[in-house]
């Protein structure tokens, strides 16, 4: 304590240090260790970075610049960008390492660059050793009289991203599901959907990245409307819905969501609910307000008028756009009601008619006809449709079920999983077994799987389904939830297992003989399962359907205009805004993209574009 | 107001004898950029006037136009010897506006952080003070130890000056593995340094005859100036908002405010040193009390993160006195306004001119660090 003392010597107490060792001695020199979390030069390990730009858009002092590289491929989920740090700007406060969604971003140990030229200061991060122009360099090889941004230390990372002290919320809001015992008997939809504090919540996670943008077939303005929501502006968000997809209450429910596996905050964490979000503005705009929140029709009303053979996605969102521009679109289509495999393939528990019926009606409204029950090649022919209006587009989609063709499939009691999903929308009666097998891993094989279960619940109180089909578990077809659903609801999924013959006994189906399937791609990936035909299983039934995929039914094209159709394969070959070799004719929806809800409306939107620059030109 | 006026003052302005000198930014007593225009008489400072403005950076205006966890790593730039208070403010007042819940654990973190940053801007002032009194060991010492703690730092955030550590919601990360070990480490060596500290510079007569009676003023004087902090507490009053207004985890340990009573240039030194050893003690105490959890709560999407419209003025004691950070949200991401009460602006600028007034010209430095400026939080 202070007493201050008298005495002058006091202070020569201290030359007992000249005795002791001092704590900053080092000879001979060596480096001083930095500490684990040191803030030095930037790493970025180029195969997890997504090229978002967060780091860009979060730092302080706009050091890190997004610059594209022409060597490398933009791919969903990745642009061919990689940040550049200006470390004249830098001031290694680390918030580009705290936002990085995939933690590619970390700052290393490295803090000494030395350089001749100041342009130098300027660079991209150094990657891996096989990275090129940049390296890192084992330890024996590195000196600091050689250290620079592109000779760096490997494995040196000091300040790196941690999930749970990270910027970025990883984690969904949690969406309600009805649970299994409640909703397998019945066909009410399962998802509850987001409440609106929900939605603002889950909408307030996405960073507007724009990754998901460039995933979406349909290139829809996401980041844009998930803005809207967060702000509390729902109608805007429906009118960001419609600049490119007029089906919005559909697909938030039923999209195959490409967008939420571009999502960067899906490389470590769960995706931002874009799906959830997408159904929760569009359902929170009534049916009667959105004429007024969507504006006025068309700016001009053309005469030319266009036929679209086929009321399902693909058609529906052609025939909107056209009416958008001003053309009179008529839908034919075959079914008693529009909508296509949405309505008659997809089970109401995962898409309800009303929810169809509201986007379906919003798109009659704005002036687009649609007749039922025609079926073109029936009806009325195709040439009929090529002389009474000025251009075609096809849009018929698959709707016929294929067949394994093993033994026994020529049975009765063996269905197609289409033909039996549109007869229980039609409400007919169908057959339901007591146990059944489904052939197929898709998400059609779940969709009848988990139909077939709801009407075995309504008639025998019980569940007995497998499923089974070619593909391991880990690249069923059929989406993660989808599979897991069925599970809940007591179905039984055997993965690796092929159809060998289903036995027949005394008229009936006894059940289904099945092979173990070692692998089903060959090594250019194309389809060609190998089987083990020793390791046999047999699945007892008395029904057995198969799902396995659909074709497409083009009988009703005449044979002399099919003759003047280039193909590409067994495809019609079409342009980049789907007219065929025939001017006339545009095809679009599955029928060019194979069976996907998004790129069906995706199609629609280009092929409208198509039509309407054709028609131009025609006059 | 004539507040400070020296025994040997003379009011000879005008005199032929006069002569202006510029005491710093450049000059080798000078701490930062940092001005003094003195008018001298011989050995006699006639009048000073403080000139400041060499490291104005506009801080607060660049908050305007940063988005909240943008600011973050900006704050800590207001105070370069003693950061971590300022980051503390700023995330108290976000907190406030916000409405955030800080864990307890990080309350416990925070306190210590602040008492490291504390013991590393005294020990640098002890550099200082001691080099300008021309005691050159104890300078040393005090930067080789202070050294042991900036070690600490770097283990914890990366960063050895600039901690960028503390942040809305709690701290940035938890404390590594063997950070506790290190950090006792350095408190025990700090502590075992303290007495020859004494020996060499505290309780040397040099020391006691060089600063007693230099630059003394009344506790009055001290609060109608607005002085705070050391500065205060050397004219007998009890006055620390880790007491008073306790924040993080003050309320929860066991300290003494260490006070003297003179006001003069001694009384203040003094005061620091016992702060030293108050500020090891609390470090101690929060160690042992600290509770386990999470050292953060995940603050929103810092690209949709908008804080509801409202105003607070927040305050700490940090290592100069009571810093304050007043901010104003209109509801948007970004602040509408941000004000700073750096505590070495009363010092520097309306105490420090008067007591440089009469004062021996080889007084002048002394006297300046004797009330802990520290230029960057005068500019700001």
């Amino acid at each position: 304590m202070i007493t201050e003392k008298k005495s002058i010597f006091r202070p020569f107490g201290a030359l007992k240090y000249l005795f002791r060792k001092p704590h900053t001695f080092r000879f001979p020199f060596e480096q001083k260790p930095t500490a684990g979390r040191y803030r030095g030069l930037h790493i970025n390990r180029r195969e997890s970075c997504t090229g978002c730009g967060n780091c860009a858009d979060i730092c302080p002092n706009q050091a890190i610049t997004m610059v594209e590289q022409p060597d490398m491929e933009s791919v969903p989920g990745k642009k061919n960008e990689l940040p550049q740090v200006d470390y004249g700007r830098c001031c290694f406060c680390g918030l580009c390492v705290d936002i990085c969604p995939p933690g590619s971003l970390s700052l290393a140990k490295d803090y000494i660059h030395i350089a001749p030229n100041t342009k130098s200061f300027l660079a991209y991060l150094p990657d891996t050793e096989e990275s090129g122009n940049e390296a890192f360099v084992p330890a024996a090889e590195y000196s600091i009289m050689k250290a620079s941004l592109a000779h760096r230390l490997a494995d040196n990372a000091g300040f790196i991203s941690q999930m749970d002290y990270s910027l970025v919320d990883f984690e969904r809001v949690s969406m309600g599901i009805v649970p299994a015992e409640d909703r397998k008997s019945s066909f009410l939809e399962i998802v509850k959907g987001f409440s609106e504090e929900q939605a603002r919540r889950e909408a307030s996670r996405c960073l507007e990245c724009g990754l998901c943008e460039d995933a979406c077939p349909a290139n829809m303005g996401i980041s844009d409307y998930i803005r809207a929501i967060w702000e509390g502006d729902n109608a805007a968000a429906v009118r960001v819905f419609y600049e490119k997809n007029p089906l919005p209450s559909i697909c938030g429910r039923i999209c195959t969501h490409k967008c939420e596996e571009a999502c960067g905050i899906g490389r470590r964490g769960q995706p931002v609910a874009i799906r959830w979000l997408k159904r929760f503005a569009a359902d929170s705009v009534p049916a009667e307000r959105l004429k007024q929140v969507l504006g006025a029709g068309a700016a001009k009303t053309e005469q030319r008028k266009v036929a679209i053979v086929g009321a399902g996605p693909a058609g529906l969102s052609c025939a909107y756009y056209l009416a958008v521009a001003g053309y009179r679109g008529t839908i034919f289509e075959a079914m008693p009601k529009p909508g296509g495999i949405m309505r008659y393939g997809i089970p109401e528990y995962r898409l309800p008619y009303d929810a169809l019926d509201k986007d379906i009606d919003y798109i009659a409204s704005v002036g687009v006809e649609i007749r039922c029950s025609t079926r073109v090649g029936e009806h009325v022919t195709l040439d009929e449709l090529h002389k009474g209006f000025d251009a075609v587009f096809l849009a018929t989609g698959f709707h016929v079920g294929r067949s394994t063709k093993v033994e026994g499939t020529d049975h009765d009691d063996v269905f197609q999983a289409i033909d039996l999903l549109g007869d229980i929308t039609e409400g007919k009666e169908v057959t339901v077994g007591k146990k059944i097998v489904v052939i197929g891993g898709g998400d059609v094989a779940m969709d009848i799987a988990r139909s077939m279960a709801r009407l075995q619940m309504k008639r025998y109180a019980e569940v007995d389904i497998t499923c089974c089909c070619l593909e391991s578990e880990d690249i069923m077809p059929a989406t993660r939830e989808e599979i897991d659903e069925a599970r809940e609801e007591g179905i039984a999924i055997c993965a690796a297992r092929g159809p060998d013959r289903i036995e027949i006994g005394s008229g009936r189906i006894r059940g289904l003989h099945t092979v173990k399937c070692t692998s089903v791609f060959d090594e250019q990936g194309r389809f060609n399962p190998t089987f083990n035909r020793e390791d046999r299983r047999f699945f007892e039934a008395d029904m057995v359907i198969e799902a396995i995929g659909q074709a497409p039914d083009l009988s009703y094209i005449p044979k002399e205009l099919d003759e003047r159709l280039e193909k590409e394969g067994r495809r019609i070959k079409v342009s980049q805004q789907f007219q065929s070799s025939v001017p006339w004719l545009f095809v679009g929806g599955d029928l060019i993209e194979g069976p996907d809800v998004i790129h069906a409306i995706a199609n629609g939107y280009a092929a409208a574009q198509g039509i309407a620059g054709f028609l131009e030109a025609k006059s | 107001m004539e507040v400070v006026t020296h025994a040997s003052s003379k009011k000879t302005t005008g005199s032929a004898r006069e002569l202006e000198l510029y005491f710093g930014p450049q000059h080798v007593g000078m701490v930062g950029n940092f001005g003094i225009v003195l008018t001298v008489e011989g050995d006699t400072v006639v009048r000073a006037r403080s000139n400041p403005g060499y490291l104005h950076r506009g801080f607060e205006k660049l908050m305007e136009y940063r988005t909240y966890i943008q600011n973050f790593p900006l704050v800590c730039r207001l105070n370069v010897m003693d950061p971590d208070p300022k980051e503390m403010l700023y995330a108290m007042a976000v907190e406030e506006l916000a409405g955030l819940d800080v864990p307890r654990r990080a309350h416990y973190i925070r306190t210590i952080v602040l008492e490291m940053s504390r013991i590393t801007s005294h020990l640098f002032w002890l550099w200082g003070f001691g080099n300008l009194l021309g005691f050159d060991t104890i300078g040393q010492w005090a930067m080789g130890d202070r050294e042991y703690f900036l070690d600490c730092f770097e283990m914890l955030c990366g960063g050895r000056v600039y901690h960028t550590y503390i942040w809305p919601g709690g701290v940035r990360r938890d404390l590594p593995q063997g950070f506790q070990e290190k950090l006792r480490f350095a408190l025990d060596n700090l502590e075992r340094m303290l007495p020859d500290y004494d020996e060499v510079f505290f309780n040397n007569r040099l020391f006691a005859d060089r600063t007693r009676g230099i630059a003394a003023f009344t506790r009055d004087q001290a609060v109608s100036m607005g002085l705070t902090g050391t500065n205060l507490r050397a004219t007998g009053a009890s006055i620390d908002v880790r007491k008073d207004e306790p924040y993080a985890a003050y309320a929860e340990l066991d300290f003494e405010i260490p006070t003297m009573e003179d006001g003069d240039s001694y009384s203040r030194a003094v005061v620091i040193r016992l702060e030293m050893a108050q500020s090891i003690s609390i470090i101690r105490q929060a160690l042992g009390q600290m509770p386990d959890g999470p050292a953060w709560k995940k603050t929103p999407n810092p690209f949709k993160w908008l804080v509801q419209p409202g105003e607070t003025y927040v305050k700490i004691e940090s290592a100069r006195g009571e810093d304050g950070m007043y901010l104003v949200s209109d509801g948007s991401d970004k602040p509408r306004r941000a004000f700073v009460r750096g505590p070495s602006y009363p010092a520097a600028i309306l105490m420090l001119e008067r007591l440089l007034e009469g004062a021996s010209l080889s007084d002048v430095g002394h006297i300046m660090l004797s009330l802990n400026v520290a230029a960057p939080e005068v500019d700001r």
